[in-house]
């Protein structure tokens, strides 16, 4: 278990390019479809944790899993996993690195992969509202969720909210409707 | 050795005070380690500093803690990269460990329950607002909006691993480039473009 758990992890941590948010589908692919070590709302609630507490969405996320997977050995396994590519990479090649940078080949290598890196976020975005039921036959419970979705979106991309202050107020919301 | 030692608890200290701050993204903290690193300490000069930034935006993982991983490496070697990453990853890991705790202990409960029904339709909200921010710096041309939609159709119609997406992206942004060379069109069009809005990501995180 803690093998898998640090290889998972290691490969998250490897090929982390453009944030957390969009390591989100192989997070998805790994934990939940191949190892199936939790259930989806619970991968969604374990982002929703992530997106509270300070810190690197990615490695918050590991955390939290590997918590859930192996309690705090777990998490310890989980987290140095995540970081160990960075910290191999910078050692290793941070020099060479900075000036590769401006090599043609990887200037357009990341050209191609930031909007491949957008539509992944694109496609985790669809998976949880999918898993959120707001694809499901029109109801009111349904129209509640989009509803929440809206409202958080206004939140955070006009008014320039912190994402801590729209998940609590959120969940406010939802033992206020739901509870 | 005693010199060493101190040295190391200098970084350690350093990078644990400023852990707390990666709130606001990672990019946030860059003033806070030059201010400290460079005029505090005297670690760093201003040149090398934009040197190690340029780096942890490149290398995978959140620029917070490639920055100091590798400002710790600059001042003390290996154990300086480790202390460096100690100090500010602790933090930030102990107040994760400690929601996850109350998450798995709470999560039961009607109440949170709740809460959490309505705070997964939130996660979507911060997942799509994460895919507005970099689809803005990263689909710059028609070519990049097209792979980005070939992307999540992929993934969602293909069912494609997300590690080979990754690979179909960087082998189609160097064929992009190179079937421009050949029209004559200048080799960096869209990528010189990219490079000046570059410093705005603070998705990294």
């Amino acid at each position: 278990m803690l093998i898998q758990l640090f290889l998972t992890f290691f490969l998250v941590g490897l090929v982390s390019f453009g944030g957390g948010y969009a390591m989100i589908p192989l997070i998805q692919e790994e934990v939940l479809n191949r190892h199936h070590w939790m259930s989806s709302a619970q991968l969604s609630d374990i982002v929703a944790v992530a997106g509270m507490s300070p810190g690197p969405i990615a490695t918050n996320i590991a955390v939290a899993v590997g918590y859930q997977q192996s309690g705090w050995i777990g998490a310890v396994v989980a987290s140095i996993a995540v970081v160990l590519p960075s910290l191999i990479l910078i050692l290793a090649v941070g020099k060479v690195f900075a000036r590769l940078q401006d090599h043609v080949l990887m200037k357009s290598s990341f050209y191609g992969i930031r909007p491949v890196v957008a539509g992944m976020i694109v496609f985790a975005a669809i998976m949880f509202a999918q898993n959120a039921g707001m694809f499901a036959r029109l109801s009111w419970f349904t129209w509640s969720q989009i509803g929440i979705f809206a409202g958080s979106l206004c939140a955070l991309f006009f008014l320039h909210k912190h994402p801590l202050s729209v998940i609590i107020l959120s969940g406010l919301i939802g033992i206020a409707i739901y509870g | 050795m005693n010199h060493k030692l101190k040295l190391l608890t200098s970084i350690f200290m350093t990078f644990l005070k400023m852990g707390p701050l990666t709130f606001g993204g990672g990019y946030a903290l860059i003033p806070a380690i030059e201010k400290e690193v460079v005029d505090k300490k005297g670690w760093l000069r201003n040149e090398e500093i934009a040197d190690v930034f340029a780096v942890s935006g490149s290398v995978p993982g959140a620029v917070a803690v490639n920055s100091a991983t590798f400002i710790g490496y600059r001042i003390a070697g290996i154990p300086g990269a480790i202390a460096a990453l100690l100090g500010i990853f602790l933090p930030t890991f102990c107040l994760m460990l400690l929601l996850t705790v109350f998450y798995v202990q709470l999560k039961d409960n009607p109440k949170v329950e709740a809460a959490f029904t309505a705070i997964r339709a939130t996660v979507v909200a911060l997942i799509a607002y994460a895919a507005i921010k970099i689809g803005r710096t990263a689909i710059v041309d028609f070519a990049t909006g097209a792979l980005a939609a070939i992307a999540s159709l992929l993934l969602y119609l293909g069912h494609l691993h997300p590690l080979l997406v990754i690979v179909f992206g960087a082998t189609a942004g160097v064929a992009l480039v190179k079937i421009r060379e050949h029209g004559g069109r200048t080799p960096t069009a869209g990528t010189s473009k990219l490079q000046e809005k570059e410093p705005i990501y603070d998705y990294m995180i």
